[in-house]
């Protein structure tokens, strides 16, 4: 542990990052146990409890009974922590899955456009700068305007916006690969195109891919944040933390900042933490230094 | 094969290359076309690789390519054991030997011409050891698994006796079978080279090409390598294409060598009778610049001027522009190859 832990970084700061990223998963995960009310579940809920301020102590007549409001409670009378907690796993999942199906389809695409070439290569790179000449926003939008709301849906429009970036890095790393003395080795033992891809192209093209997708997942959280902002992402029924930030917003300008403020704090530290883990990686798994 | 200039003489064939050249195309691209459409003079560049190069290789003979860099000589390599497709000329193989005592029959194959499970049944008894053997081995695969890859999925060994043949084969190339469980990273230049030969041997192969097999490694590592690649043969019948550049280390491990000048086959010999009685001028150059005992303050004198650009290679001769013997006729004429004395070829014009 304490090896391993050496082996990522020495630097307080990217220890503080993983620490930080590692507390805001197990909250996630461990929502429904921790949170003092579910704020999907409407009988938990009392109107009347909407936009207190942090610290209050209420809630007497709603089905968990009183409680305190440590981060006080928004317009729907929603336990702002409770909120924030369930809101990072709506995040969390929405990236993570929206970055793997994107990581899964880009990578197999990019290995096969860069082992085989031809026309194949220059299908799958034209469809992927078609893709890439778009805002990322303005494909997401369109999609969702189509689609409709949902996680499955928005999970549908990240991937879309996202499996290019894979594409290209897997396809850049596979030129470099497969012209390398290994691969040529492999071809002549008559191993089999698809085990050479999978046990040869594959494990040396991961390194990069697992940087851009840990960087990835960060981007995605923040786009899914900025469209449920704009009100086309998620139901409101199940806010993530950019809808709660958006539901915030209306009371700014009368003085009730914790709705937008907290969950705006826990997003801000999900993709910051997220984004100082990622670098490391980067480092750590650069096999000129790991040889060290 | 009486056509096949540079055959071997004295015993059966294994594999033969006939007519064998390779062109490099750079394809022009979009903008070039239009271009070229409209009417400007864009050339395509096309480099002569390999330029109609014949060679046949008897079953247990180990010839020496020999040449400068960019020469060719690795494409040939490439070219024989089928990485690279010929853009014309034809590859055989001499499958086992089939007939009665006396007759020999040997059934000649057109490789790259056979349905895919045959030619990929030939295919894998013909294999390479690379010049820089850290970038043949995959650096995320333990070389144990790396090793048996290739025989487990041919089923040339059962998953049940891997240990004991991996264990087996580790051991004939000199290498510590505990070691099967690491990274190639882990190893040194000395033992890289040898996981790299287990790697070929590990499919039984006939025939192995030695792309500058022992160029990287230092000078005790190379005769090293080169005892365990003379040990190989003399256990395994193994057959080889030596090549190198290091005109010393061929002359010690060959039966045959072969000079190769801008994509061509300039000079074919025994070893010692191209050491003694070498006739191209080329060759008589190169073997010149061997560092010898017997002349200690001898006047280095390199080969006149550059190697041309194969690109644009001279007409006629390849080697005109730096011969010093060249005559009028070198200039427009190819010279071919010609049997000077018995299984000596030269494709030079002069007099032996």
């Amino acid at each position: 542990m304490r090896k391993l832990l050496d082996a990522y970084s020495p630097h307080f700061a990217d220890r503080l990052a993983l620490f930080a990223l590692l507390v805001l998963v197990v909250a996630a995960l461990a929502a429904p146990l921790i949170s003092p009310q579910n704020p999907y579940d409407l009988a938990q809920l009392n109107i009347a409890d909407g936009r207190l301020p942090p610290g209050t102590h209420a809630g007497s007549d709603t089905a968990t009974g009183p409680q305190h409001y440590w981060l006080g409670s928004d317009d729907q009378g929603r336990d702002m922590f409770s909120a924030i907690l369930y809101g990072l796993r709506i995040s969390l999942t929405v990236g993570l899955s929206s970055t793997l199906l994107a990581l899964a389809f880009g990578l197999s695409l990019g290995l096969l456009a860069g082992y085989f070439g031809g026309w194949i290569d220059t299908a799958v790179m034209r469809i992927a700068d078609i893709q890439l000449s778009f805002p990322a926003i303005l494909i997401a939008l369109v999609l969702l305007a189509v689609l409709g709301q949902g996680v499955g849906k928005i999970i549908t429009a990240l991937f879309a916006v996202q499996w290019a970036y894979y594409a290209r890095t897997a396809r850049s790393a596979a030129l470099v690969e497969r012209n390398k003395d290994y691969i040529a080795a492999a071809r002549l033992l008559g191993l089999s195109t698809w085990r050479i891809l999978f046990r040869h192209l594959l494990p040396n093209c991961l390194p990069p891919l697992i940087v851009v997708s840990a960087l990835q997942v960060a981007s995605a959280i923040s786009l899914e944040a900025t469209l449920s902002f704009l009100g086309i992402g998620l139901p409101i029924t199940e806010p993530s933390l950019g809808l709660l930030i958006s539901t915030g917003f209306q009371y700014l300008m009368v003085g009730d900042y914790w709705i937008s403020f907290f969950p705006g704090i826990a997003l801000v530290l999900l993709i910051v933490s997220i984004n100082l883990v990622a670098d490391r990686l980067r480092d750590v798994l650069n096999p000129r230094l790991q040889k060290q | 094969m009486t056509d096949s200039p540079a055959s071997a003489s004295r015993s059966s064939p294994l594999v033969e290359l006939r007519h064998i050249s390779k062109l490099f195309v750079r394809s022009p691209d979009l903008a070039a076309r239009v271009a070229q459409k409209l009417g400007a003079a864009v050339s395509t560049e096309t480099v002569h690789a390999v330029d109609d190069v014949s060679l046949t290789i008897a079953r247990g003979e180990i010839v020496g390519l020999v040449g400068e860099s960019g020469c060719g000589k690795s494409t040939l390599g490439r070219l024989a054991v089928g990485l690279y497709a010929p853009t014309s000329g034809q590859r055989f193989w001499y499958g086992e030997e089939t007939g009665g005592a006396p007759g020999k029959q040997t059934e000649r194959l057109a490789i790259d011409e056979l349905p895919a499970s045959e030619r990929q049944a030939i295919q894998i008894r013909m294999q390479m050891v690379f010049q820089d053997a850290s970038a043949s081995l995959n650096p995320r695969m333990r070389v144990g698994a790396a090793i048996s890859e290739a025989p487990l999925a041919h089923g040339l060994i059962k998953r049940q006796d891997r240990e004991d043949w991996l264990a087996q084969l580790m051991r004939r190339v000199g290498l510590d079978p505990s070691l099967a469980e690491r990274y190639p990273h882990q190893f040194s230049g000395g033992q890289r080279a040898r996981l790299g030969i287990a790697r070929a041997l590990a499919v039984q192969p006939e025939f192995i090409v030695c792309d500058e097999a022992v160029a990287a490694l230092d000078v005790s590592i190379q005769a090293q390598i080169i005892n365990l690649f003379m040990q190989l043969r003399a256990d395994l019948g193994l057959t080889y294409l030596f090549i190198s550049h290091d005109l010393g280390v061929v002359r010690h491990i060959s039966d045959r060598v072969v000079v190769m000048y801008l994509g061509r086959i300039v000079e074919v010999a025994s070893a010692a009778d191209i050491f003694e009685r070498r006739h191209h001028p080329y060759t008589r150059a190169l073997i010149a610049e061997l560092p010898s005992l017997s002349q200690r303050h001898r006047v280095y004198q390199p080969v006149q001027g550059e190697p041309p650009s194969p690109i644009h290679p001279p007409k006629g001769c390849h080697f005109h522009p730096r011969c010093p013997f060249a005559r009028a006729e070198c200039i427009t004429e190819r010279p071919a190859l010609r049997e000077i004395a018995p299984g000596h070829w030269s494709a030079c014009v002069l007099e032996p």
